[in-house]
């Protein structure tokens, strides 16, 4: 198959990605420093960023059977890029407070994101395979970067076994599709599902491992044990990027790689997700009321999250990819604005991840208690944040295909959700009257986060233009 | 532009008295009530403007497209049900913020942004005639009267902050499913996306799914009220809330569940909700009972008023669902009333709490031999509270009684017992409070003139609404009239 020049500008988004790794790692070559480094990888990903309008015209485009651009393709690669260099800023400031050369860690994000964005296009197992694994190798190296601490190295080696083992998983499955099918490309795919004449013990057995698979990366029960550990070791930023980032390309994946195959509607496996997402809406919220760890109860939060999304996801029918795209950029925000705040709280020694480090918080530093707080009630879906609308959108969709169960077990965790919200609001307001202002501290991530929760708001309060964008692009 | 106005003053002022609060808590202290007020008098406004009209309709209307594709507006409007009781949110807002005026000295700012905020959440509650934009609403107002129960509260404030949020949020999920089930029947019998509650009200849909949707709401309203059974977060919420949210809590919040019933239970599932009138009517006098025994065996002077609401919010119930034209005037008089002199119970318990640092009714005793002023104010609302003729409660439980024994006698003579039964926990709290000799040698100051004015201005009121309640009762009459219409085969 050729490539023409229009298939390289509509791929241009993952040409830039690519360069701006090639372009740190030869300005780390020449000279190490750690705001050059992060400069060039924003201005990477801003200059991607700005791309996407210039490949938006060639789209919809089948580029090789590899990879399709399409409006689909091109919003989430948008969120992760947008992500991304919220991420930059954040791993900045977090990082800066460390004696240590930091250089390679935006080496290593790059090609993450590359992953990610990949992921999101692609239509072919290969395609998905390829996306996996530049994202989880990156994702080793940014777990474990600052390497003289205990916690990070247990948290990526953790991450390095369960990655191998889901990609494991996941290769098996596709191959005894492949057996099965004869095609690794996920229209086909589709199209052979809706003849009779294949062989069913060899496609269940294989839609499952690889459900098995992109469970491990989304983390929902009962493939979520690493979770918590990982998110604990990982560096705060970081933990904001693997649950963002990561998931969130994973289930845009899931999304179309179901939708187009239409493999979710076998009954077996609608059981299975409807089985998964019920355990992890009732284990995340569960299991977080047990925690005193803030980076373990967003751990188990964003458990919960998942198996919200998946009750979008069964939903079908024309609400469910609104719903999702506007779940998911909610949670964008919310996640990388709450594991930003515990960066900026923690120091060289340890990340600030105990409930007793927030108690009084907002009486001490009230931007960035108040921030924590809009965070928290968009986690917790409370009106006036984005979490809100998501929420709506969500328990709409499955309104809409009358899953009553689904919804009704959805409402009932998420009441039980707002118990571990509060005890860390609780915490911050706390001590009134007893704690002064502590002097402001000039730090630039605040201003990242200020205008986080300024998104929150504003999508909160005015979703209609974000609502139009997905609904131009992203209904895939 | 009237409408808005409501809510964003109360928002903006919030903002401002917490900016304020650097320079001085009393600024911060003067903007809110200056914002309340303007408020207050705005309403006041729209209720004179209008008394000669009738208060046929919706008589002012603010219509902005929020999310079109969906149905959601940004739609508000008043009738004389819901003009009423903005003109309540107001005026005990007003007399809230003077109740607290000594008694928040931490971080006085942030408290007057909760009061305000939530002030403008009930507002809105009042005021939105678009189901998504009730529901934003009906959310929106628990977060800060969370904040003000858990930061400005009594010993067991958390406790008692997360039990509410936890209570209302939930049930409000629950109304949620059923706000877009019945969205989506309205979708599917129409073709029409919409949350606008003049489209729903006569969405076609079969017995069985509208007593569903009928519960979801009723749930919602049944913790806010609250129905006997759902109340277990009342007695803590109010007995740890400072005392601008003890008066909040009950003058207001608990009638955005009455107002619920009447709003949307009645009008939008007329059929279920005849069907399901019995229970209602059941549980709205067991909580007259319930609430009345219970409130007789308390100690802690707070807790005791807590447990008469759930009794008189029984008898709101009971009128609505007994659903004729003297229990539904009576539902509604008992609603003003019950925030005008609960409100003022929880007053003069902080006021006292204040001076004596207990609200345990076995160390007070003889207190009116050392401030009658204030002692005096708590035997005219006892009064009030148990029933006094001449007095506003009077005339709202007695119309409910005789609206209620047209449909049940049964229930008209347990409730009526619930009267009596008021006759004790209010005449104890008196004697046991306030009469007797002085044995614990209280020597504390009376009731300062900011109080007075307080105590003055809800006597006032309550006086008025029990010998002349013609003007309310006429306000109210048109939007009366239509939910009797509703009422099926009667």
């Amino acid at each position: 198959m050729n490539v023409t020049g229009k298939d390289l500008v509509a791929l241009l988004p993952l040409l830039i990605l690519a360069a701006t790794a090639v372009v740190v790692m030869l300005a780390v070559a020449v000279h190490r420093s750690h705001a050059v480094s992060a400069a060039l990888t924003l201005v990477g990903l801003a200059i991607s960023f700005g791309s996407l309008w210039i490949a938006g015209p060639q789209l919809p485009r089948q580029v090789t059977p590899l990879l399709v651009l399409d409006g689909y393709a091109l919003f989430y690669t948008g969120l992760i890029l947008a992500a991304g260099m919220v991420f930059v800023l954040l791993a900045y400031g977090y990082f800066e407070k460390f004696e240590d050369d930091h250089d390679e860690l935006y080496i290593l994000m790059l090609v993450a994101t590359l992953g990610s964005a990949v992921l999101v296009s692609s239509s072919h197992f290969v395609s998905l395979f390829l996306g996996l694994e530049l994202l989880s190798v990156a994702l080793y190296g940014m777990i474990a970067y600052p390497r003289h601490r205990p916690l990070p190295l247990e948290a990526g080696i953790k991450y390095l076994v369960l990655a191998a083992v889901s990609a494991a998983f996941l290769l098996f499955g596709m191959a005894l599709i492949y057996g099965a099918l004869g095609t690794m490309q996920f229209d086909e795919i589709g199209a052979r599902l809706t003849r009779t004449d294949f062989d069913r013990w060899l496609v269940l057995p294989g839609m499952a491992l690889i459900v098995t698979g992109f469970g491990f990366k989304l983390a929902v029960v009962p493939f979520h044990l690493w979770t918590p550990d990982v998110y604990e070791g990982a560096p705060a930023p970081v933990a904001g990027y693997i649950a963002t980032v990561s998931k969130g390309a994973m289930f845009a994946l899931l999304l179309r790689y179901f939708y187009r195959t239409a493999a979710h509607e076998l009954a077996p496996l609608f059981l299975l997700f409807s089985i998964i997402a019920i355990a992890s809406m009732f284990a995340g919220n569960i299991l977080a009321l047990l925690q005193k760890n803030v980076k373990r109860i967003l751990a188990y939060s964003s458990i919960a999250h998942l198996g919200y999304l998946l009750v979008a996801f069964q939903a079908s029918g024309d609400l469910a990819p609104t719903a999702v795209a506007f779940y998911l950029v909610a949670y964008f925000v919310t996640t990388l604005g709450a594991f930003g705040v515990v960066g900026v709280l923690s120091d060289d020694t340890e990340d600030a991840d105990s409930l007793e480090a927030y108690k009084g918080l907002f009486w001490r530093r009230p931007v960035v208690g108040g921030i924590f707080t809009a965070m928290l009630f968009s986690l917790a879906g409370i009106p006036v944040t984005a979490g809100f609308i998501g929420k709506f959108y969500v328990v709409a969709a499955g309104a809409s295909a009358a899953m009553w169960g689904l919804v009704i077990i959805l409402v009932i965790t998420s009441a039980t959700g707002l118990f571990y919200y509060l005890r860390i609001v609780v915490a911050m307001y706390s001590e009134a009257g007893q704690v002064k202002a502590a002097p402001a501290i000039a730090q630039p991530e605040t201003w990242v986060l200020i205008f986080l929760s300024a998104s929150l708001v504003f999508l909160g309060l005015f979703p209609q233009p974000l609502l139009e964008l997905i609904r131009n692009l992203a209904r895939g | 532009m009237i409408l808005p106005c409501l809510i964003v003053v109360p928002l903006a002022a919030g903002v401002l008295a917490w900016a304020a609060e650097r320079r001085s808590a009393s600024a911060a202290r003067w903007i809110a009530l200056i914002a309340v007020l303007a408020d207050f008098l705005l309403t006041l406004f729209l209720w004179i403007s209008n008394s000669h009209g009738g208060f046929t309709t919706w008589y002012a209307q603010t219509d902005w497209a929020w999310i079109p594709q969906f149905g959601i507006r940004f739609h508000l409007a008043v009738d004389g049900l819901s003009l009423l009781l903005l003109m309540l949110t107001f005026f005990l807002g007003a007399l809230s913020i003077l109740a607290s005026w000594r008694e928040i000295d931490e971080a006085v700012g942030f408290f007057h942004l909760n009061l305000l905020w939530i002030l403008a959440g009930i507002a809105g509650v009042f005021l939105a005639v678009n189901l998504f934009l009730f529901y934003f609403a009906w959310e929106l107002m628990l977060v800060p009267m969370y904040f003000l129960i858990a930061i400005w509260g009594h010993e067991n404030r958390v406790y008692a902050a997360v039990k509410f949020f936890i209570f209302t949020q939930l049930s409000g999920l629950l109304m949620l499913i059923a706000i877009l089930g019945l969205f989506f029947l309205h979708h599917g019998a129409t073709g029409v996306y919409t949350f606008e509650y003049r489209d729903l009200l006569s969405t076609p849909m079969s017995p069985k799914a509208e007593m569903w949707m009928m519960l979801g709401f009723f749930a919602a309203f049944a913790v806010k009220l609250p129905v006997v059974g759902l109340h277990t977060w009342l007695p803590d919420a109010h007995t740890e809330a400072p005392t601008a949210g003890s008066v909040i809590l009950a003058g207001l919040l608990l009638k955005t569940g009455a107002y619920g019933m009447l709003r949307f239970v009645l009008p939008l599932f007329p059929h279920a909700a005849q069907a399901f009138s019995p229970v209602a009517m059941a549980l709205g006098a067991a909580g007259i009972l319930y609430g009345a025994l219970l409130a007789f065996g308390q100690s802690d002077l707070k807790r005791l008023v807590a447990y008469t609401s759930v009794s008189h919010l029984g008898f709101v119930l009971l009128g609505i669902f007994a659903w004729n034209g003297l229990s539904l005037q009576g539902a509604l008089v008992t609603m003003i009333c019950h925030g005008i002199s609960t409100g003022a119970l929880f007053i003069l318990a902080g006021a006292l709490q204040d001076r004596i640092h207990t609200r345990e009714m076995d160390r007070m005793g003889g207190i009116w031999s050392t401030a009658p002023r204030l002692s005096g104010a708590a035997l005219f609302f006892s009064l009030a509270s148990l029933g006094l003729p001449g007095l506003g409660d009077f005339v709202g439980e007695f119309l409910v009684l005789l609206g209620t024994y047209r449909q049940s006698i049964i229930l008209a003579v347990l409730a009526a017992i619930g009267v009596l039964f008021a006759t004790f926990y209010a005449l104890r709290l008196v004697q046991r409070a306030f009469q007797g000799p002085n044995t614990h040698n209280w020597r504390i100051p009376d009731l300062a003139p900011r109080e007075g004015l307080v105590m003055a201005l809800m006597i006032a009121v309550l006086l008025w609404l029990g010998v002349y309640p013609r003007p309310v009762l006429d306000t109210f009459r048109p939007a009366m009239t239509r939910l009797e219409q509703l009422a099926p085969g009667r």
